[in-house]
């Protein structure tokens, strides 16, 4: 008798996924299915997906999904949710389209307290236009644009938009997480299930940022992507439940 | 229908929005549109299912207008044009997406900054789409009170059975000026035509997508001509157009909105030293009014334009004549709004200068 332990979530197609070798899309994409049907709100959830790697996040979520301009992503759930606040909205960003062109959508979304859910994938640069330096590159990390590493004068510092966004009132909750490890997958699941549990209770803004490898653009193998992760990225944006107004 | 009542412009189209079923609204402050966010913020708070969104920033209101529209909201939003200029990623996104929606644009002196007071400087902007891509925006110009209410209700119906966006476009004249208006009654949200294409969450049915992101280029070709079809048909069954004392005309003026209430003063003024002027006022400025302007040339000769600005529209005209009749100009840029007199002048001297006085 064979038992069957492993399979596709529910709400994810059977489109081959076009993420490169070892990007940390494939696994989050699996894990916000995963949630979404553990909780058994597939039917009543629509997905806001981003302008970047994700812009495909529709052809592979099984949802509702509605494309959203570079970086408004938190305006378009916005907009959903007060139509249909029954219904489950969650947004998939990028750092690049979050922290960058959508800053404004973002922390206003969050200041007015928008019952909402955003995924915020963050692999530290621009993926899909080539690697380009993001508000979220690190110091002397080299990208396309910063051939010689990111420069604190020149370029600024890596911003931490979670810790900004934590700072607004309507925020409830706001961890970081990534995907690195088994360890790691399985606490931002237990993540994006809080999250998601906050918005099902219509307590506010919940927001789950999540570090995720690059190896195309970090020209690295995806070993030492996630290794890097550890040993660097974490450096400057630690793993933390940074705002749990839940319990 | 209701009784008479006085109300200023830009409330005016508020009211007609929500009797059209408008549910949501999101917008951002700037002179002369204020009135009517500041109504909606009202208007919405007294209606069980209302949502009214002061947003961070125009570009962040018209996003919150997509989403609205993908959830199947009657949705609206309102500026003035440099904050229209800001919304015109998100406008070519709702023609790219055949999301409907409504914006309404109390245009000011321009460009740049300009300053506040009526100015029709936007209509390149309005009718060639505006934003990026192969599209076209419906371009209502409403000229009074009445017809504000009117065209809203009618901006809504345009925006469900096209599935595209629809603007309205007025000046700071007609958004302040307070004028009698009978509204049509409320629609009932629950008879208005189903939408079988909104994001509701995928229950007993397939998931849907909404995007623009069509990165095959057989298929992009393919959504272009499929709206390139849609802008055809809506050229063939909407364009609108008034006339006013064009029966005997050997000249006739072009205006639309507050121009054209001006230019009718000048053409009263005109027809009382004997001069046979009348006026063409398009009502939609896209799809532009082409044929009737076409059949009018037949028996006039000689076309004045005018418009508040240095000259937008009159590409329009010439386009339309195709060369059949002559193509003059008056215009006021910068927020000057001409007197009636002033008008009369511009008619009179070319009326005799082209010696259409003789028979």
């Amino acid at each position: 008798m064979e038992e069957l332990v492993f399979t596709r979530p529910r709400y994810i197609k059977k489109t081959p996924f076009h993420y490169c070798p070892g990007c940390g899309h494939s696994i989050i994409h699996r894990l916000v299915a995963e949630v979404i049907e553990e909780l058994e709100i597939g039917e009543r959830t629509i997905g806001v997906p981003p302008a970047g790697c994700a812009v495909l996040a529709y052809d592979y979520f099984d949802v509702d999904m509605g494309e959203a301009p570079h970086g408004r992503g938190a305006a378009v759930a916005t907009g959903i949710k007060r139509i249909l606040p029954d219904r489950i909205v969650f947004s998939y960003q990028g750092d690049g389209d979050i922290a960058a062109i959508g800053t404004a959508e973002t922390i206003h979304a969050a200041n007015r307290g928008e019952n909402i859910t955003v995924i915020f994938v963050n692999n530290n640069c621009y993926g899909m236009t080539g690697g380009q330096m993001a508000p979220t590159t690190l110091l002397d990390q080299k990208s396309t644009t910063t051939p010689g590493g990111r420069d604190k004068n020149r370029d600024g510092a890596p911003i931490d938009l979670s810790e900004m966004i934590a700072l607004t009132k309507g925020s409830v909750y706001i961890e970081r997480t990534a995907v690195n490890s088994t360890r790691n997958i399985r606490k931002t699941k237990k993540a994006i299930t809080k999250a998601f549990k906050a918005q099902i209770a219509g307590r506010g803004f919940s927001l789950v940022e999540i570090l995720s490898p690059c190896p195309t653009n970090w020209k690295m193998s995806p070993l030492d992507a996630c290794r890097w992760i550890d040993e660097d990225v974490m450096q400057t944006f630690p793993l933390k439940v940074i705002k749990d107004e839940i319990g | 229908m209701d009784k008479k009542l006085l109300m200023r412009g830009s409330q005016v189209i508020g009211e007609a929005a929500i009797r059209a079923g408008c549910r949501f609204y999101a917008g951002y402050p700037i002179t002369p549109q204020n009135a009517l966010p500041e109504f909606m913020s009202g208007a919405m708070s007294g209606l069980e299912n209302g949502t009214f969104i002061q947003a961070e920033s125009e570009i962040a209101a018209i996003n919150m207008v997509i989403g609205a529209s993908m959830a199947g909201a009657r949705a609206m939003t309102s500026s003035s044009s440099p904050g229209i200029s800001l919304k015109q990623e998100g406008i070519s996104f709702l023609a790219a997406m055949e999301l409907p929606a409504v914006i309404v644009n109390v245009m000011r002196g321009g460009p740049g900054l300009g300053n506040i007071a009526p100015s029709q400087g936007d209509y390149f902007q309005a009718t060639r789409g505006g934003g990026h891509g192969d599209y076209r925006t419906v371009v209502l110009a409403p000229a009074h009170g009445q017809e504000l209410a009117d065209l809203t209700r009618k901006a809504f119906e345009y925006a469900d059975r096209y599935r595209t966006p629809v603007m309205i476009l007025a000046d700071g004249m007609i958004g302040q000026m307070m004028e009698p208006v009978v509204f049509p009654d409320p629609v009932k949200l629950d008879e208005l035509p189903p939408k079988p294409w909104v994001l509701d969450g995928a229950q007993e049915r397939p998931s849907r997508i909404i995007k623009s992101l069509i990165l095959d280029t057989v298929e992009m070709e393919e959504h272009n001509w499929k709206l390139a079809r849609k802008y055809k048909i809506i050229s063939g069954e909407i364009p609108r157009a008034e006339t006013y004392m064009t029966e005997d005309a050997r000249f006739v003026v072009i205006a639309y909105g507050t121009a054209a209430r001006i230019a009718r003063g000048g053409i009263k003024r005109a027809r009382e030293m004997g001069l046979k002027v009348g006026l063409l006022r398009p009502i939609t400025l896209w799809p532009f009014p082409d044929r009737a302007i076409r059949e009018m040339s037949r028996l006039v000769k000689d076309f004045m334009v005018f418009e508040m600005n240095t000259g937008q529209m009159i590409d329009d005209v010439r386009l339309s004549l195709e060369g059949r009749s002559n193509v003059h100009f008056y215009g006021r840029p910068g927020g000057i709004i001409p007197t009636p007199d002033e008008v009369g002048k511009a008619i009179s001297s070319l009326y005799y200068r082209q010696h259409l006085e003789e028979d």
